[in-house]
């Protein structure tokens, strides 16, 4: 939760948070007040000024105006203000839902937004208070709507998108489609009922209406979702419903035509020009734009504007969602119970009609069908939000004469929803997925379990990712060769993760060079004299504490969406975890060394006391080596370089045992310009253990480390090829100085 | 070597082959990608530059999972043999298969085989409470103290073991993990 304050704190909120729902409330009033006050101060202002002027006007030719030390002028900077602090109030709603732990698991933001707006709409109704026009169809398409679509494009996961993209249009499109048409339809049977009262809503007002009412908000099911890690595919299916869904629905009436976020407001109003779709236009430029502009900016200017997006969707949305509070607590209302109840009837049989009905069709042609359950999921997931309401709220009156029951019957929608079903979907995936995790596992269980995973995951990257799509893989490459290299620039930004392992590799390199001996370091595994082992009893408790500590401490297998959520910028887990990880491994390998260590399997004979090696290398060039840890490390390129090494150190001595050692990558590198006398001396002495822990090393370098934790591609292809490029630049220097040497053979022939 | 249609070496590809025809051919992308020199094997190497293993708690042991026997090169149908055991299981093989074939190497058994060889390091056939002391290390953050993992690791052992030697047999891990769905688990959609 610090990382909620954290993110308050970067968008240039230094505020305190109460944590009090009361002070809440104080705070909400204080800020009204001025707004109450403004009122009166202005009237009281307007009379106190005409009395003066009329004695100046008697007086004589005195100019009309007062000046006056201190007067209130309101109305000038009302909408300004009162639109700040409406976002300043939300913001520090957000806040504190954040900062009391289990709020956001019991029920989606929306509510709270929306709680806040119906608050900030009371009291404005209780003051009388003229509420600045805020809402107006200009204003919402363009402006309100575009950063919210944005944001969900460009933080949209792109290939579980794509992946799916054919079930997603089928259901998205058919989808939105069914349930227009079938809650328009049937309200208008139902408006022809005469006992209603609804003869006068015509075909085309319940058509649309049906439109309006049927566009799904996603952003109060994800973060719910978010609790109960749902599946992949079944996330990508409902995001995805919902961002196409949101373009369809929208595209209702004629919208004006107008001119990163400049580029992607281009996009929005270039395709809005030609009475196109401007949401799914600014949706395909952030999804496209997003894997270029990441490669290109740096890291600072990358979450600048990852941050800057955010702050804007967010803006727009609580606005939206204040409006809507506002608007609630009036008098513009009408309140018509059949067209309300059936309203909501109407909602969700058509939901479940066509989730179901269309998800048999496209179960047929998928390889993993979704289950029941998932549909399930799905149908329960039909949360109305901002969207609809907004679109409700800019019908145009003429058209519409029974505006009002419009807007209340959508706020009927939107209210039993979001507070019904989205503080209730938590609890229903939870025990739609009782049957799996009901029984308690065993420990055993669930360290295999995760094992499992972890296995899973990493026979996943050994595999690569590979569609079933033709064309997503042509698009691939074409990218790969072409646009790739046009469209980003050479040096790329590093990675925390990328500048740490340079930092760790420094500082052992250092290590090696002056003292020749190891220092453990912080993470080593401490050594500890054999225990017997004895077979204890433990007691339940023991056990369920053994349970927790395990559950709480192994490892996260890594995510392929990166649990999206709308609220988290990024998991700061699991680089923390990688981190911990490759520092690990690091240590264990260094260590291993030391302790002599053939191979892998060898009976553990050293675990318990760490020995110090002298580095049998010795120091004859110390020199030599210390210049090349120096211009090695500056390198960027040195990463790439190892592995050519490492092999033919492998190919000429034959070694068939490999180990898990690692040695020093700069000692190596040195030795072929050291000389031939000194390489092979090297060889013999320290034969097996270093040569496959520096390709080791070597290996783990950088470069695709990179993309370790956001890949749309194969790690391998794309680091394949640019090392390739930068290993043939460097055998090409080097060719001359390994002539002595024998089997450059692997190396010449590749070139 | 371009544009093989076939890919070489691996007997028998089809539905009942270790993985389908299409995704053969994908993995044989896939193995030419990996394989940096074109040198028509893959090394330690190769397998160690792809960065998600790196942060993988298991990364190391899935890479030797490839390499049996001291091996150091990987070959085409070697890589295959192992992702095979990742394939889902077909449902509708079981009444069919001929008994006198060998077993699938997408077997439930052969899946669990593989899976304890990740603990059995020294290939003894049994996870010594050593071994899965060491597994555990890998894969658990380290802020636990060094008595807690000993003590979850006897735990663990001891619960699955039922000989009371002191070790989890092949047998015992099977029938530990009997209620699991290993079939899904240690299945890889795109493998079918």
């Amino acid at each position: 939760m610090t990382y909620r304050v954290g993110e308050a704190h970067s968008m240039g909120f230094q505020v305190f948070v109460p944590f009090s729902p009361w002070s809440w409330l104080l705070l909400l009033v204080a800020l009204k007040c001025p707004e109450a006050s403004s009122d009166l101060n202005e009237s009281t202002n307007s009379t106190a000024q005409r009395e003066p002027n009329v004695r100046f006007a008697a007086a004589g030719s005195e100019p009309d105006e007062k000046i006056s030390v201190f007067a209130l002028d309101y109305d000038y900077v009302q909408i300004p203000y009162e639109v700040t602090l409406w976002i300043l109030l939300a913001s520090l709603a957000k806040i504190g839902f954040h900062l009391y732990h289990r709020l956001p698991g019991l029920m989606p933001e929306s509510c709270l937004l929306i709680i806040v707006g119906a608050l900030v709409g009371a009291i404005i109704f209780g003051t009388d208070h003229k509420s600045p026009p805020v809402m107006d169809s200009s204003i919402y398409f363009l402006y309100l709507l575009p950063p919210i679509v944005l944001e969900g494009g460009y933080f949209m996961p792109t290939r579980p998108f794509f992946e799916n993209i054919g079930s997603i249009l089928w259901w998205a499109g058919l989808g939105a489609l069914i349930n227009a048409f079938g809650i328009g339809l049937s309200l208008y049977l139902i408006c022809q009922i005469k006992a209603f009262g609804l003869s006068d809503v015509n075909l085309l007002q319940n058509l649309l209406f049906g439109s309006l009412i049927s566009a799904v908000d996603p952003v109060a099911v994800l973060a719910v979702f978010e609790e109960a890690r749902v599946n992949e595919p079944l996330y990508m299916m409902i995001f995805g419903e919902a961002l196409l869904n949101d373009g369809i629905s929208v595209n209702i009436s004629a919208i004006e035509p107008l001119i990163v976020f400049m580029f992607s407001y281009l996009s929005y109003l270039a395709a809005e020009t030609l009475y196109l779709s401007g949401i799914l236009a600014i949706t395909a430029c952030a999804v496209t734009m997003k894997k270029y502009v990441e490669e290109n900016v740096s890291q600072t200017s990358y979450t600048t504007i990852k941050y800057f997006m955010k702050m804007l969707s967010s803006v727009s949305e609580t606005l939206i969602f204040i409006f809507m509070g506002v608007s609630t607590v009036g008098k513009n209302h009408e309140w018509n119970w059949a067209f309300i109840c059936f309203t909501l009837v109407f909602c969700q049989i058509w939901r479940a009609i066509s989730v179901f009905a269309l998800f048999y069709v496209s179960n047929q042609f998928r390889t993993f069908p979704f289950s029941i359950k998932d549909q399930c999921i799905i149908f329960y997931s039909g949360v109305r939000g901002a969207g609809s309401f907004s679109l409700a709220f800019l019908l145009p009156l003429s058209l519409f004469p029974r505006k009002k029951m419009f807007v209340t019957a959508t706020l009927v929608v939107i209210y039993f929803t979001v507070f019904i079903q989205g503080i209730t979907i938590g609890p229903l995936v939870r025990y739609l997925d009782v049957k799996k995790t009901n029984k308690k596992e065993s420990i055993n269980e669930e360290l295999h379990i995760r094992l499992m995973d972890h296995l899973k995951a990493g026979i996943e990257d050994v595999c690569g990712h590979w569609s079933h799509y033709q064309v997503r893989d042509k698009f691939k490459k074409f990218d790969h060769r072409y646009l790739r290299k046009i469209l980003i620039r050479k040096n790329q930004p590093k990675s925390s993760i990328v500048s740490l392992y340079k930092k760790l590799e420094m500082k052992q390199a250092i290590e090696m060079v002056e003292t020749g001996i190891l220092s453990t370091a912080a993470f080593s595994v401490p050594c500890q004299a054999q225990r017997i082992h004895r077979i204890k009893r433990l007691s339940p408790e023991d056990v369920e504490s053994m349970r927790d500590i395990l559950t709480r401490n192994m490892y996260q297998v890594r995510q392929r969406t990166l649990s999206y959520n709308k609220y988290n910028l990024k998991p700061q887990t699991s680089e923390k975890q990688a981190k911990e990880i490759l520092i690990r491994r690091q240590n264990t390998l260094r260590e291993s060394m030391r302790k002599g260590h053939s191979l892998p399997w060898g009976k553990p004979a050293g675990t318990k006391n760490i020995r110090y090696l002298s580095f049998p290398y010795g120091r004859p060039q110390p020199a030599g080596r210390d210049t090349r840890v120096a211009e090695l490390t500056d390198n960027d390129s040195s990463d790439s370089e190892l592995p050519s090494i490492m092999f033919k150190a492998h190919s000429r001595a034959g070694i068939l045992q490999e180990s898990r050692l690692t040695q020093e990558i700069i000692p190596m590198k040195s030795l072929p310009r050291g000389g031939k006398p000194s390489h092979f001396g090297y060889q013999r002495n320290t034969s097996q253990e270093e040569h496959d822990g520096r390709g080791r090393r070597g290996a783990l370098r950088p470069k695709p480390l990179f993309h370790a934790v956001d890949e749309e591609f194969e790690s391998g292809e794309e680091s394949g090829e640019e090392t390739s490029a930068i290993r043939s630049r460097w055998s090409g220097e080097h060719r001359p100085t390994r002539q002595h040497h024998r089997s450059h053979s692997p190396l010449l022939q590749r070139k | 070597m371009r544009g093989v249609r076939r890919a070489p070496g691996i007997a028998g590809a089809g539905s009942r082959g270790p993985v389908s025809q299409a995704s053969l051919l994908r993995l044989y992308h896939r193995f030419r990608a990996l394989d940096r020199n074109k040198k028509g094997y893959l090394s330690r190497m190769d397998l160690q530059q792809i960065g998600a293993l790196a942060v993988n708690p298991l990364g190391e042991r899935i890479i030797d999972s490839f390499f049996p026997d001291g091996n150091l090169r990987l070959d085409f149908p070697g890589f295959v043999r192992v992702l095979a055991h990742f394939r889902p299981i077909d449902d509708e093989d079981p009444g069919i298969r001929d008994p006198k074939e060998p077993e699938p190497l997408n077997s439930r058994m052969n899946k669990l085989r593989f899976a304890f060889q990740l603990y059995d390091l020294d290939r003894d056939g049994k996870i010594s409470r050593h071994e899965m002391l060491q597994v555990l290390r890998l894969m658990v953050g380290v802020q636990v103290t060094e008595e807690q993992l000993e003590s979850i690791a006897d735990r663990t052992v001891q619960e699955a073991d039922e000989d009371g030697d002191g070790a989890v047999s092949f047998l015992e891990f099977t029938k530990s993990l009997e209620k699991m769905d290993i079939e899904q688990k240690m299945s890889i959609r795109i493998l079918k």
